[in-house]
């Protein structure tokens, strides 16, 4: 059963990777493709969880801990870049 | 048997959640709603899948604590890039400018008077 | 004496219990460790942070955080029903201003977050004083029954537990 829950789960993280694909090629504005980036990020952070669930191995883990890390400190990056034309005042 | 049941259950309830904030983030029209279908996947999508993870290492081997360390990095930092970007949507578009008027005296942060004088110059207005 | 040994008491329970997380071990060698990490660190990022955040009410904190997780639950639920089933046009989503009555920057802070992290509204500003908080409604019926909503559930707890 499980097989078939991970089956499901692998298939939606896909679908919501490839549908925050095209809001981050077609946004009408940087802010979109900066979320949409983020989005990409967490649910990239799922699909490693759930590989990790998967192959029932904890080496993933960190992985996905590094990947949490760098998309916040990225995103936050981005949208102080957007709002005010630099990063560090 | 039950514990299967629930990890497949939070497996199922989690990708659901994800798939929907990205669904949403594409059927939306306006920027500003678009900013909470993350928050949906980050905190039950990405929550949800970190408890079948759990459950999933105490049924089968000793036991995994890391991923509670992941979601609670998740949901302290999901509030502040929210945050961030909400800021810099009131700061650069002007369509949605039906904001509430602010109390006596004071203005929204972000539109308070510019610091740097990189703020009003143009060199980032081609961004948008 | 303490109080240049110990700056941050709950920063020094904070850090052992991340580093027990990270180490993946509840043994007494990654306990050792990680007290050892959360005594020094503090002491030398002392200075950063001169003043102690005053928690009035500790122990609230673990109700607070039930109530939070629920209504995580429940926001979930209604905000994905909006999002599958209703028409763009039907959406009502508007902007509503929070005045507050916690002062402290913890407070407002732990509010922000509880109200980005509940789905359906965000946190975008706040007022230059720190008097209002401006939260976004994906889809609102009443702006005002959010507001009293927000007010009574999250901010009456907060300023128990901060102030």
């Amino acid at each position: 059963m499980i097989f078939y829950a991970l089956l499901f789960a692998y298939v939606c993280i896909a679908l919501s990777l490839l549908l925050a694909l095209w809001r981050l090629i077609k946004g009408p504005n940087t802010i979109d493709r900066v979320l949409a980036l983020d989005t990409m990020i967490i649910n990239g952070i799922g699909l490693i969880v759930i590989y990790g669930v998967s192959t029932g191995s904890k080496t993933y883990f960190e992985s996905a801990l590094i990947i949490a890390m760098l998309g916040f400190v990225s995103t936050v990056a981005y949208a102080r870049f957007i709002l005010r034309g630099n990063i560090i005042e | 048997m039950i514990l299967d049941i629930l990890i497949a259950a939070a497996l199922v309830i989690g990708s659901v959640f994800t798939l929907v904030g990205s669904y949403g983030l594409v059927k939306l029209d306006r920027c500003m709603a678009r900013l909470h279908a993350p928050t949906k996947a980050s905190t039950l999508g990405v929550g949800a899948l970190l408890i079948a993870s759990v459950l999933h290492f105490f049924a089968t081997e000793d036991g995994s604590l890391h991923e509670i360390l992941i979601l609670a990095f998740l949901f302290v930092t999901a509030p502040l890039t929210a945050h961030f970007l909400a800021k810099s949507h009131i700061h650069w578009n002007t369509e949605e400018g039906r904001l509430p008027d602010p109390p006596e005296g004071e203005t929204w942060a972000v539109q308070a008077p510019a610091e740097s004088p990189l703020e009003d110059g143009d060199s980032t207005k081609r961004l948008i | 004496m303490i109080r240049r040994l110990l700056p941050h008491p709950y920063l020094t329970a904070l850090l052992t219990a991340v580093w027990m997380v990270l180490h993946n071990s509840l043994s007494l060698g990654a306990f050792v460790v990680g007290l050892i990490l959360g005594l020094l660190i503090p002491v030398f990022t002392a200075a950063y942070w001169p003043k102690r955040p005053a928690l009035k009410k500790p122990l609230r904190i673990l109700e607070y955080v039930g109530i939070l997780l629920w209504d995580i639950l429940v926001a979930n639920m209604v905000v994905a029903a909006t999002i599958l089933f209703k028409s763009n046009a039907n959406i009502r989503s508007t902007w509503v201003a929070i005045p507050l009555d916690i002062r402290t920057p913890e407070a407002i802070t732990a509010l922000a977050s509880t109200i980005t992290l509940t789905p359906g509204t965000v946190s975008a500003d706040l007022s230059s004083e720190g008097s209002t908080l401006l939260v976004h409604c994906l889809d609102a019926e009443d702006p005002d029954e959010v507001r009293d909503q927000i007010k009574q559930r999250y901010e009456r707890r907060l300023k128990e537990i901060f102030e």
